[in-house]
């Protein structure tokens, strides 16, 4: 694709209840299971599940937001984002989510038999991409 | 001939239904517009979840996969969505219709029921009722759906059921509501024009591996559904009672015209038979 000198690809963020965000883009970033992970144009075809983290997309202006769940459809034109839960800074309270993580460290280091190690770290992980998507 | 007294009070008494049913109609009305617009946002993220799967699917031919190949129990969960409420003409019952028509055997079902209506009709055919989530109805929202999807799962997980079916009431356009049963679990590919088409694109990576992936996409594909099915529901339900009372309403209105037309014929036999009884009376005078 030499004459197509456009470096920039469509992203869509699509939720259950609306079209999210859509935009064209140069770069996309976000965190999966396998591990944070960032998209140019032209990325081999993959399907890839979501862990929460924050999503930045880099176009003509630098956009993040709080992504927690669901699953991403990176095609060499495009990027879908069908997120289950997904939140713009201003949606959060960084006071909630702050007491939230120390809540969730807590209870990781306390250890406590009746834990369920599973959901607390989920929690850590919500919290975390709230307060860095705010960064 | 009913007197002019009793004409008048059913007329009256038409009115008032009538003013209830227009009533009616404006309420359903303005909330059409509303459960409209929700299922119509929620339209793409469906159409892509399901597009994803069945070219997940597609490509990766048979994977054995519990959610693909089933489990060995012979019981069927339905989940049946129908209203809280009546007065939407055939919404109800046509979705326990498309349950108790007899497709799935009587004895394999547990039906879990959203809605108060489709509860007491699948109650009184007894047929055997798991929970019951009617108040998510009122207002769906996509954690609901999590929460209904979460519990029909870890039932299939657990092998207490083998299959998951949806009941709902297709939203087509605000006159057209068809009522749908369709197959959850195990997931069915679909030889379908997209399937075809995406066979032809590149293929696809997954990462993590395909059953990983499956693993944790088909929960939300579920999940998904069952969200879509919902606000569906919830615009047909309330376009079905628009149409039940407009119905109603213009029912009403000939109704009076009929009545108002007996009443004035009554007053004019009346007024007739007075004047020849007057005539009458002063011709035997005379």
């Amino acid at each position: 694709m030499a004459e197509d000198n456009k470096n920039t690809f469509t992203i869509k963020v699509i939720t259950p209840e609306r079209v999210f965000y859509t935009a064209e883009a140069t770069m996309v970033e976000f965190n999966t299971t396998e591990g944070e992970i960032g998209v140019y144009k032209n990325h081999i075809p993959m399907t890839v599940i979501v862990k929460p983290g924050v999503l930045t997309i880099t176009g003509e202006e630098v956009k993040k937001a709080a992504l927690h769940s669901g699953f991403v459809e990176i095609l060499q034109d495009s990027v879908t984002i069908l997120a289950e839960v997904i939140e713009w800074p201003d949606e959060i309270d960084l006071a909630r989510a702050e007491s939230a993580k120390d809540r969730a460290e807590k209870r990781i280091s306390d250890k406590t038999p009746d834990l369920d190690i599973i959901r607390a770290e989920a929690a850590l992980q919500r919290a975390m991409a709230r307060i860095n998507s705010l960064n | 001939m009913a007197s002019m007294r009793d004409i008048k009070r059913r007329k009256v008494s038409i009115q008032s239904t009538g003013q209830i049913t227009k009533a009616m109609k404006l309420v359903s009305t303005v909330k059409l517009q509303r459960s409209k617009q929700i299922a119509e946002n929620s339209k793409s993220y469906f159409d892509y979840m399901y597009r994803t799967v069945q070219s997940m699917l597609a490509k990766s031919g048979n994977i054995d996969h519990p959610f693909i190949t089933g489990n060995d129990s012979s019981k069927k969960a339905v989940i049946m969505i129908t209203g809280n409420r009546g007065l939407a003409g055939g919404y109800n019952s046509n979705v326990v219709k498309l349950i108790t028509r007899g497709e799935l055997a009587k004895e394999d079902l547990r039906i879990y029921t959203l809605g108060k209506k489709g509860r007491e009709a699948m109650n009184r055919y007894g047929y055997e009722l798991a929970e019951d989530y009617s108040e998510m109805i009122d207002a769906p929202e996509y954690i609901d759906a999590m929460r209904l999807s979460a519990v029909l799962l870890n039932a299939y997980r657990a092998g207490e059921i083998g299959e998951i079916y949806l009941a709902y009431t297709y939203f087509k356009n605000t006159v057209v509501h068809e009522p749908k049963l369709i197959k959850l679990l195990p997931v069915e590919t679909e030889e379908t024009e997209t399937t075809t088409e995406v066979k032809a694109e590149a293929p696809m990576n997954f990462e993590p591996e395909e059953t990983e992936a499956l693993d944790m996409i088909i929960p939300k594909y579920v999940t998904s559904i069952i969200y879509g099915g919902m606000v569906e529901s919830v615009a047909s339900e309330n376009g079905a009672r628009m149409q039940a009372m407009d119905n109603a309403t213009s029912n009403a209105e000939e109704m009076i015209d009929k009545l108002t037309l007996q009443y004035n014929r009554a007053r004019q036999g009346s007024i007739t038979q007075e004047l020849t009884e007057i005539i009458a009376g002063s011709q035997a005078q005379s």
